[in-house]
C-alpha cells in the first residue's frame, strides 16, 4: 500500500508503548470496558483491535443491557415447543421446521435511527440488512414486511420521514423481487424525532440446505464478496483515520450508507447458486460492525481460529485505515468459508453474477484471530472474547413513580370517557373513528409495494396476516402478522407485551394458520434510565411468559434501545412477529366478505367488558391512562384453533380478529375489504355482556373475532363454540344488497360514506 | 430565457450505484478507458432578463435547499448556461 | 404434520392442471430471458407452464436462443433501473439474439419471432428499438401496484389473437416508471396502424399517453405491455376482479389467455 497515510499501529508497537493514548471513550467505549480489554489482551489494543472491540461490544452487537433479560426467551420453552425448531435464537435467524422436508427461516429488525437522518436510504438499507440475514441460514427470501412508526400526521417533519421511508422501503424491496406482504403503520407524537423502522424478511429452504455462520475446517479459504468496502457506517468524522492518534485530524467518512437494491438482488441469487451446489461451509452476512462482526463470529463459532490479510479487502475509498476496513459497515457484502476443493466452483458462480470476491484468508485451529496488514500483524486476539465475551450489565430498574397515577386515570372516568356518544352518534362516531390516522386504509403506503412478485402471495394487506404459497405442488405455507400495542404497553408494559403477542397470534389464526414461532422487535427508550429499563424488563418478561404460555418459541429478533429525544422516551414498542403454518395457503381466510356472501350469518366470537383505556377511541380523545384490556392466554389459544379448525373445515367464509377500534373497526374492515354491507343487532351481545352499545362497539377486550359463516354451516359452527366453551353470538347477517354497514336501531353508515373517510386520510396529508 | 445551470453530484465517499453499474457495462460495449462513472443531476433554472447576482444567490440556495440532500449530495456547479 | 383434507372436501379453487392436455401445446417451447435484476422471469415461466407450454430459461450472457418457438422479455429492475430502466440490458449479447430473430424478414423461411416484454421487458424492447416509444417516471412520481382493467385494441398478434377485441382483462400493474410517452407522430401512427394493444381503462394510473398500456411493431410480433399478465394465471394468487366475470378475491387470471393464446398460435402455424 504505497499511498499509506497513517503509522501502522502493529500488535509488537502495542507491546512496546503501552501508554498510548487511545480514543476509545470517542469510540463508545466505557471505561471499565477499556480496562477489560486490556486485561484480555495483556497489553493496550492495537488501533485496529480496538476498533473491533468497540463496535462488537456497543449496545446494538453485544445486547450488553439487554441480554440479562433477554435470556427467558431461551429459559422459558418446553420440548413440545423446540419440537420443530431446527436453529434456535443466536444465529442469524432461527428456523423452523414446516413438514414436507421445508424450512422456514425469519426475523424482525430495527433500522429506526438512519430513517430518521435520511430516511429513503435508512430505510432501504435497513431492508437489504434483514434480508441479508435470512439469506446467509440458506434460504430463498420470500416476503417482506414492514410495521413502521411515525411521529404525528399533522407535524411538519412527519412528512419529509414518511415519504422517504415508505420509498426506500418499496425502492430497494421491490428491487429484490420480494413481495411486501403487510406490516403497520402507527402515528403517535412519540415517535416524532424517533421514528420506527422495523423490518421483518422470511425465508424458505430444504432442510438440508440449512447454513449456519461457522468458519471449520482448517486450511479453507475466508472469502469476501459483494460490494466493495468503503467507509459506510464509520461515521461522519472518524477518529480512526489517523492511527497513530497524535495528529487528531478526522478525515472525511459517509454519515449515511447508501444500499444498492441491484447489488443484492445479483447477492441473493449468486449465494442461492451457491447453496444449490455445495459450495460454501460456513455463510455470514456483513451488517453492523462489517468485518469485525463476520471474522469474529465465524472464527468463535467453527474451529477457533483464523488468519486474515485485510490488504486483500477491495476496497471503494483507498484512504481508509485497517481499523475502519473492520468497522465499515458497506451494505451487500457476505463472507464465506469455502474448502479449496470447493474454490475452481466458487470463481465460476462469481463470474457467472460478476460479482468481485477477494480471498482474505483461511481457518485456522490456533483459536486466534489473526490479521495482518502489509505483513505485519495488527490484529492477535480470541475471537470469542470479540463476538461472545461482552459486557453484560445489570442496569438498575424501577417502577417509574408516575405508574401508579397513569393507570388510576381511567378512560371511563374522564371528560371524553363520561361524554360518550350513544343511538345516532355511534354512526358519526364510527366513521370519525375509522377516518384517524391509526385505523385509516393503509393503501397509500402499502400500494407503492409489490406484492404479487415471485407469484406466491395468497394473501397480503390489509388481511389480517400475509400468506405466501412455500411448496407448489401441495400448497403448503406460512403466514405472518407483526403487531405492536404501544399504548397498552405505555400503560402497563407487561400486560401490554402479552396483548402484542395475543394479537400477533390471533392474527396468524385468522388467516386460517396454526402459529408456530415468534419473533420480535424490541424498541425502547435509554436503558440508562431506570424507568425505561423497568418497561423493558417487564416487556421481556410478558413475552417470555406469554410464549410460554401460548406454546410458541421465540426463535431471534433483536432489541433497538435509546429511541428518545432528551428525556421523552417512546412508547415501549415491542413488536411481535408471529409465523404462522398452513397446508394449503388457498384455504386461508380473508379478512372481509364478498359478494357472494350475501345472507351468511355474521358471528362475534368473544365477549366484550369495558376497556376502553389505551384505546383507539381514546386516542382519538387525547386520553392515555388507565390499564390495557386483560389478556387471557388460554383463550387465545382455544380461539386460535377453532379459527384455525373452522377454516380447514370450511365452516367461515371470512373472519377478522377485534383489536385497535374493537367490533366497530372491525365490523368496518370487514364491509370496506370488497364492499359489501352487513346487517348487525347491537342489542343482545351489549344485554348478553352488560355494556352499553357504545362500548360494545369500540372497548378493545381480547380474544374476540368476528366470523362470515355460510347459512348451511351454521350448525356445525355453533357445535364447536359450544363444544369448547367459546362464548359466540349471532351479531348479523352479510348484506350484499344495501351497501351499507346497518347498525339496527341505532345508525346506518353508508360505505361509499365510510369509504371516503377511511381512504381519503393519508392522501390528504401526503399526496 | 438565460438559464442558471446547477449540477449535483454524490458526494465523493457516498457509493453511487448507478455510477457503479455504468462502469461495469462500458467495457461491454468496447469502451475500457474509463476507471470510474459517477453519476449526477443537472438542473436548468431559467430566468427572465439578465442573470443577476441574485438570480445566481437563489439558485445557489436552491441547490442547497432542494435540489440536492446534503447528506449525500454536494452541489458542485452553479453557472449561467453559456448558449 | 401435513394433513391431507378429507376426500369428501370439495377443494376451495380449481384444480390447476391445464385445461388443454395437448402434448403439441406442450412441445411449444417459449424462452424466458434473465438478466441480473430481473425478478419476474420464475413468475412468466410458470405463467407458460401453466398454459401448457414448456418455459426455457434464457441467459442474457448467451447467445443461443435454443430454438424457441418465442421469447418473453419479463418484469424487474435489470440493472436496477440505472440509467435508464432497460437501456443496460438492451445490449446484452442475448438480446442481439433477440433483435435478430424478432426482425427476421422470413425469406428463409424463418418467420419472426414472437416476443412480449413484461414491464422492464418492455421497456428494454423499447430501449432497442424494437418498440416505438418509451417509458418514464409515472405522473404521481410513486411506485404503484394495483390491480389493473384494460381494453383489448389488438387481437392480431399471437399473444392476443384468442383475446375479445374491445373486451376487458384485469391483471396486476406495478412499477415506477410506467408512463408510457412518444412524440406525436408516432403516437398518430400507432392509432392509425392499430399497435395499441392494450389500453388502460377505468383511470390511467401513470400518465401514459393516450391511456397505452401496451403496443406492438409494425408486424405483430412483438408485443411489449407495462401490466403483468403473468401475475393473473392461477386462482388463488391473481389480482381480485376479472373483465369478463365476478371473481371472488385474488382469483382473476384473465392474463393465461395471453399465453394460451401464444402457444396455440404457434401450433396452429
Amino acid at each position: 500500500m504505497s499511498e499509506q497515510q497513517f503509522n501502522l499501529d502493529t500488535v509488537d508497537h502495542a507491546r512496546t508503548t503501552p501508554d498510548t493514548d487511545l480514543p476509545w471513550a470517542e469510540l463508545g467505549l466505557k471505561e471499565n470496558e477499556f480496562e477489560d480489554i486490556k486485561k484480555i489482551l495483556g497489553r493496550r489494543p492495537t488501533a485496529a483491535e480496538l476498533a473491533m472491540y468497540s463496535v462488537m461490544w456497543s449496545e446494538h452487537c453485544s445486547y450488553k443491557s439487554s441480554k440479562v433479560h433477554l435470556k427467558q426467551f431461551g429459559a422459558k420453552v418446553t420440548d413440545e415447543m423446540k419440537k420443530d425448531l431446527m436453529v434456535g435464537i443466536g444465529e442469524n435467524a432461527g428456523v423452523t421446521d414446516i413438514g414436507n422436508g421445508w424450512a422456514v427461516t425469519f426475523k424482525i429488525e430495527s433500522h429506526n435511527h438512519p430513517s430518521y437522518v435520511e430516511p429513503y436510504q435508512g430505510a432501504a438499507t435497513g431492508v437489504g440488512g434483514i434480508v441479508r440475514d435470512i439469506i446467509s441460514m440458506g434460504a430463498r427470501p420470500v416476503a417482506v414486511m414492514d410495521p413502521l412508526r411515525f411521529g404525528a400526521i399533522d407535524h411538519p417533519d412527519t412528512q419529509r420521514v414518511v415519504h422517504g421511508v415508505v420509498a426506500g422501503v418499496g425502492g430497494y424491496g421491490n428491487s429484490l423481487g420480494l413481495p411486501n406482504i403487510g406490516g403497520e403503520v402507527e402515528f403517535d407524537a412519540c415517535y416524532q424525532a424517533n421514528p420506527l423502522v422495523n423490518a421483518l424478511a422470511v425465508g424458505v429452504m430444504r432442510h438440508e440446505d440449512i447454513r449456519l455462520a461457522n468458519a471449520s475446517g482448517v486450511g479453507n479459504k475466508v472469502i469476501l464478496f459483494g460490494a466493495r468496502t468503503g467507509g459506510d457506517g464509520i461515521g461522519g468524522a472518524s477518529v480512526l483515520a489517523s492511527e497513530s492518534f497524535d495528529d487528531a485530524k478526522p478525515s472525511k467518512r459517509p454519515a449515511v450508507q447508501v444500499g444498492d437494491p441491484f447489488a443484492e438482488k445479483v447477492l441473493i441469487e449468486c449465494c442461492l447458486e451457491l447453496f444449490k451446489d455445495s459450495v460454501v461451509e460456513g455463510i455470514q452476512d456483513l451488517g453492523a460492525a462489517g468485518i469485525s462482526c463476520a471474522t469474529s463470529e465465524l472464527a468463535s463459532n467453527g474451529d477457533g481460529g483464523m488468519h486474515v490479510d485485510l490488504t486483500k479487502v477491495l476496497l471503494r475509498d483507498s484512504t481508509l485505515t485497517p481499523g475502519e476496513i473492520l468497522m465499515s459497515e458497506s451494505q451487500e457484502r457476505m463472507m464465506a468459508v469455502v474448502t479449496p476443493a470447493n474454490m475452481a466452483r466458487f470463481e465460476e458462480i462469481m463470474d457467472k453474477w460478476d460479482v468481485e470476491y477477494s480471498v482474505l484468508g483461511e481457518v485456522t485451529d490456533s483459536g486466534r484471530l489473526v490479521i495482518e496488514w502489509d505483513g505485519e500483524i495488527i490484529v492477535d486476539v480470541d475471537p470469542k472474547t470479540v463476538a461472545h465475551d461482552g459486557p453484560t450489565y445489570e442496569r438498575p430498574y424501577s417502577r417509574p413513580a408516575g405508574q401508579d397515577a397513569t393507570q388510576a386515570d381511567r378512560f371511563s372516568e374522564s371528560a371524553a370517557g363520561r361524554d360518550r356518544p350513544a343511538g345516532a352518534e355511534l354512526g358519526k362516531a364510527v366513521v370519525e373513528l375509522m377516518a384517524s390516522p391509526n385505523l385509516c386504509s393503509k393503501e397509500w403506503v402499502t400500494d407503492q409495494y409489490d406484492r404479487y412478485v415471485q407469484g406466491n402471495t395468497a394473501l397480503s394487506q390489509p388481511d389480517d396476516a400475509g400468506v405466501v404459497r412455500v411448496d407448489e405442488e401441495t400448497g403448503l405455507g406460512v403466514a405472518l402478522a407483526t403487531d405492536a400495542n404501544p399504548r397498552y404497553a405505555y400503560l402497563d408494559p407487561y400486560e401490554g407485551a402479552k396483548a402484542s403477542l395475543a394479537e400477533a397470534y390471533r392474527n396468524v389464526a385468522t388467516a386460517g394458520a396454526r402459529p408456530v414461532a415468534v419473533s420480535d422487535c424490541l424498541n425502547f427508550g435509554s436503558p440508562e434510565d431506570p424507568d425505561v429499563m423497568w418497561q423493558f424488563a417487564e416487556a421481556v418478561r410478558g413475552l417470555a411468559d406469554g410464549c410460554m404460555e401460548l406454546g410458541v418459541p421465540v426463535t431471534g429478533g433483536n432489541v433497538s434501545l435509546y429511541n428518545q429525544t432528551g428525556g421523552q422516551a417512546i412508547n415501549p414498542t415491542p413488536v411481535v412477529a408471529m409465523m404462522g403454518v398452513m397446508d394449503d395457503v388457498t384455504r386461508r381466510t380473508p379478512s372481509g366478505w364478498a359478494p357472494t356472501e350475501d345472507g351468511n350469518a355474521i358471528y362475534l366470537l368473544g365477549t366484550t367488558a369495558d376497556e376502553l383505556d389505551g384505546s383507539e377511541w381514546a386516542r382519538l380523545k387525547g386520553h392515555l391512562g388507565g390499564r390495557p384490556p386483560r389478556v387471557d392466554l388460554a383463550q387465545e389459544k382455544l380461539l386460535g384453533d377453532m379459527l384455525v379448525n373452522m377454516s380447514r373445515d370450511g365452516m367461515i367464509d371470512a373472519a377478522h380478529d377485534l383489536s385497535q377500534g374493537g367490533l366497530a373497526a372491525a365490523l368496518a374492515d370487514a364491509c370496506l375489504r370488497f364492499g359489501v354491507g352487513a346487517r348487525i343487532g347491537l342489542g343482545e351481545v351489549a344485554e348478553r355482556d352488560g355494556v352499553d352499545e357504545f362500548t360494545l362497539l369500540f372497548s378493545e377486550s381480547q380474544g374476540r373475532a368476528v366470523c362470515s359463516v355460510p347459512r348451511t354451516e351454521e350448525v356445525r359452527f355453533k357445535d364447536m363454540c359450544t363444544a369448547r366453551g367459546y362464548a359466540f353470538a349471532r351479531i348479523g347477517v352479510v348484506d350484499a344488497v344495501n351497501d351499507a354497514l346497518d347498525l339496527q336501531g341505532v345508525a346506518s353508515v353508508p360505505l361509499a360514506e365510510l369509504r371516503e373517510a377511511w381512504s381519503g386520510t393519508l392522501p390528504k396529508y401526503f399526496g | 430565457m438565460p438559464r442558471i445551470i446547477v449540477d449535483v453530484m454524490p458526494k465523493p465517499e457516498i457509493l453511487d450505484p448507478q455510477g457503479k453499474a455504468i462502469a461495469r457495462e462500458l467495457p461491454h460495449i468496447g469502451l475500457s478507458s474509463f476507471t470510474e462513472v459517477r453519476q449526477g443531476k443537472r438542473f436548468e433554472l431559467t430566468v427572465e432578463g439578465e442573470v443577476t447576482e441574485r438570480h445566481l444567490e437563489e439558485a445557489r440556495r436552491a441547490g442547497e435547499e432542494l435540489l440536492s440532500n446534503p447528506v449525500i449530495e454536494d452541489v458542485v456547479n452553479v453557472s449561467v448556461a453559456e448558449d | 404434520m401435513a394433513e391431507s383434507l378429507p376426500s369428501t372436501e370439495v377443494p376451495l379453487i380449481a384444480d390447476l392442471t391445464p385445461d388443454v392436455s395437448d402434448e403439441r401445446l406442450a412441445g411449444v417451447r417459449v424462452g424466458v430471458v434473465t438478466f441480473p435484476g430481473t425478478l419476474d422471469d420464475r413468475d412468466a415461466a410458470r405463467a407458460v407452464r401453466i398454459a401448457g407450454g414448456t418455459p426455457v430459461p434464457l441467459w442474457y450472457k448467451d447467445s443461443d436462443l435454443q430454438s424457441v418457438d418465442a421469447v418473453i422479455i419479463p418484469g424487474g429492475f435489470s440493472y436496477g433501473d440505472y440509467l435508464r430502466a432497460g437501456s443496460i440490458a438492451a445490449k446484452a449479447p442475448m438480446m442481439r439474439e433477440v433483435h435478430r430473430a424478432a426482425t427476421a424478414d422470413g425469406t428463409s423461411g424463418s418467420a419472426p419471432l414472437p416476443v412480449l416484454g413484461i414491464c422492464n421487458g418492455f421497456q428494454i424492447l423499447t430501449e432497442m428499438h424494437l418498440l416505438p416509444g418509451s417509458m418514464i417516471k409515472n405522473d404521481h412520481l410513486k411506485f404503484v401496484c394495483t390491480d389493473q382493467r384494460l381494453r383489448v385494441e389488438n387481437t392480431e398478434t399471437p399473444w392476443t389473437a384468442e383475446l375479445d377485441r374491445g373486451g376487458e382483462i384485469v391483471v396486476p400493474l406495478k412499477n415506477q416508471d410506467g408512463q408510457y410517452v412518444a412524440d406525436a407522430r408516432t403516437l398518430r401512427q400507432l392509432e392509425e396502424e392499430n399497435r395499441v394493444v392494450f389500453r388502460y381503462v377505468g383511470g390511467n394510473p401513470n400518465g401514459s399517453r393516450q391511456d397505452i398500456a401496451g403496443v406492438t411493431n409494425e408486424r405483430g410480433n412483438v408485443v411489449g405491455l407495462m401490466p403483468h399478465p403473468e401475475h393473473a394465471v392461477e386462482p388463488g394468487f391473481g389480482p381480485s376482479s376479472s373483465g369478463t366475470e365476478e371473481v371472488a378475491m385474488r382469483y382473476g387470471s384473465d392474463g393465461l389467455r395471453l399465453f394460451t393464446s401464444l402457444l396455440r398460435q404457434i401450433v396452429a402455424a
